[in-house]
């Protein structure tokens, strides 16, 4: 396989939009042409991330429609289901694609407009990532797929309910600081300085996860245009080069083993690692998919970041913030930058480069520079978990 | 000669590959009875039906009946429903350990405003089912089974 580069980045800004989802995409895929200064003609496949959009918009087949709204000719179009993590195994596709020698240049990203459906529907609609047949009869919620983890995790290592609920909300503290600071976030300038007793008082949604546990419903987009790394040079001085990936997947929650040790994420982060060739000592910072406070913890434990039981005491420490062991979420992740699903993936990987071109908003900013960055995203109920390993420069052979 | 004669085909078309089907999981449920799976490689129990053992991936299945008894392992209240659920709200989703081995989710029948995490390792009991009606993109209803703490 051929190294990969990603030479170009777009994102729309998160929040509520009043275009329509392929809008926001040809927006973003606009802005990472001009960004890599290359031109739409010399794009040979579109991997577009979409999970909700016949719900949302009525849309099916959208990457089909997103290739002609930019007159990209009769190039291969795929659209990519994964829940949550669509946009980012779209992108893992897509550098197999062009690893593979098929295709030289290619977009890989994702959209979505969940925002639009309201709260209700939008829940039912998120629901449908759980198991229909034996989940749904239940009446499972998302946010209550991690309470339930969060239950656990609390019994595992006995900590008090009440104790856990204050842990998990530095998480949410920490997250919506970063997104207050972040002119795409959908929380920009708003909940950069919340207190604890906010979090733990906010509405309750599925014991023990309140409203600001939780990440919110968003619309947005976000693509990249990837390349062979060979010829990444021809374009940019800073080319972001795709180390490792890996991928994973699992069942319904009840054929779990732990709920706060799902395989699929634990499998699919050591195959990122071992094809980059790194540890989690090297990585200087991640984008974890916190769609709740508690989703943060469980992945950087699965990743190795921390040890079973230690990142809820780690990122209460400040271990996961600017200077700490590894900073976590520097964008203000889903929970404070918005995560529309289907795009989150792209957009974890957007805020990973800026930060390694040194353009993150001052504040959330690392300096120097990272080197190495990776990606977190998971769909469903730990259904479908990506990861994505990035550098400044190319892998060591 | 191509070709193979309609009896053939058909033949091939009868061969069973689901030995539990979900239409058959969920009439047991709405009778208060739990079915499974046993192993004929591994011994084991599978529960809810799978096409496979869940533990050795074995197709050599056979339907048994569960005992209903088993542990909680988790659970939440959900206040925030989805679409379709908002007459039920609060209601408590949880994860059972059955005696036989295999967890199932499913409810519990339990005043949501006393759940607190001392009910996680009781012991409950299958106590009868929940059917969900339905809405238009679930395929029609579908059953779960509702557990209730005896001690």
């Amino acid at each position: 396989m051929r190294d990969v580069a990603i030479i170009g980045i777009g994102h729309t800004k998160f929040g509520r939009a009043s275009k329509a989802s392929l809008e926001l995409f040809s927006e973003s895929v606009l802005q990472a042409i001009d960004d890599a200064g290359v031109e739409l003609k010399d794009i040979e496949a579109l991997f577009q991330g979409a999970a909700l959009a016949g719900f949302e918009e009525g849309q099916v087949m959208s990457a089909a429609f997103s290739a002609a709204d930019l007159n990209l000719g009769p190039i291969p179009a795929t659209r990519y289901e994964g829940a949550c993590a669509s946009a980012s195994i779209a992108i893992r596709d897509a550098a197999m694609w062009v690893g593979s020698g098929e295709y030289d240049m290619v977009i890989a990203g994702g959209m979505e407009k969940a925002l639009t459906m309201g709260t209700l529907f939008a829940t039912r609609t998120f629901a449908m990532a759980c198991h229909a047949p034996t989940e749904g009869p239940v009446g499972l919620t998302f946010p209550a797929v991690f309470a339930m983890a969060a239950m656990r995790y609390a019994k595992n290592y006995d900590i008090p309910l009440e104790k856990l609920r204050e842990k998990m909300a530095h998480v949410s503290i920490k997250n919506h600081k970063h997104g207050a600071l972040n002119p795409l976030a959908q929380f920009y300038k708003k909940l950069g300085a919340l207190k604890l007793e906010e979090v733990i008082d906010s509405k309750m949604v599925a014991d023990p996860l309140s409203l600001l546990d939780c990440c919110p419903f968003s619309d947005g987009a976000s693509a990249l245009v990837l390349c062979a790394a060979e010829e990444a040079r021809k374009y940019t001085d800073e080319p972001v080069y795709i180390l490792g990936t890996g991928q994973g997947s699992g069942g319904p929650l009840s054929k779990m083993e732990d709920l706060t040790k799902p395989v699929s994420r634990i499998s699919s982060a050591k195959a990122a690692f071992k094809q980059a060739g790194l540890t989690p000592k090297d990585i200087d910072l991640v984008e974890v998919h916190d769609c709740f406070t508690i989703a943060e913890l469980i992945a950087l434990e699965c990743m190795g970041f921390f040890d079973w039981g230690e990142a809820a005491d780690a990122v209460e420490e400040g271990q996961t913030e600017l200077g700490g062991k590894i900073p976590v979420n520097m964008s203000g992740g889903l929970i404070g930058k918005g995560h529309p699903i289907g795009a989150t993936g792209a957009s974890q990987i957007y805020w990973i480069i800026k930060q390694m071109r040194g353009e993150a908003a001052k504040g959330n900013q690392i300096d120097p520079v990272p080197e190495y960055g990776m990606t977190d995203t998971l769909g469903g109920d730990f259904g479908t978990l990506c990861h994505i390993i990035l550098g400044r420069s190319k892998r060591k052979k | 000669m191509a070709g193979m004669a309609q009896e053939e085909i058909e033949k091939e078309l009868s061969r069973v590959y689901t030995v539990l089907t979900y239409e058959d999981y969920e009439a047991g449920l709405k009778e208060g009875r739990l079915f499974g799976l046993k192993c004929a490689s591994c011994g084991k129990i599978t529960c809810h039906p799978m096409h496979v053992c869940q533990w050795c991936s074995s197709r050599s299945l056979e339907r048994t009946k569960l005992c209903g008894e088993g542990e909680l392992t988790t659970f939440t209240v959900i206040r925030v429903p989805p679409e379709g659920f908002e007459a039920d709200v609060p209601y408590i989703p949880c994860i059972v350990e059955t005696k036989e081995g295999p967890c199932v989710m499913g409810r519990l029948d339990y005043d949501a405003e006393r759940a607190t995490p001392e009910l996680i390792g009781m012991q409950v009991k299958l106590s009868g089912a929940y059917t969900y009606e339905g809405d238009k993109y679930s395929g029609g209803a579908h059953t779960c089974p509702v557990f209730k703490v005896v001690g």
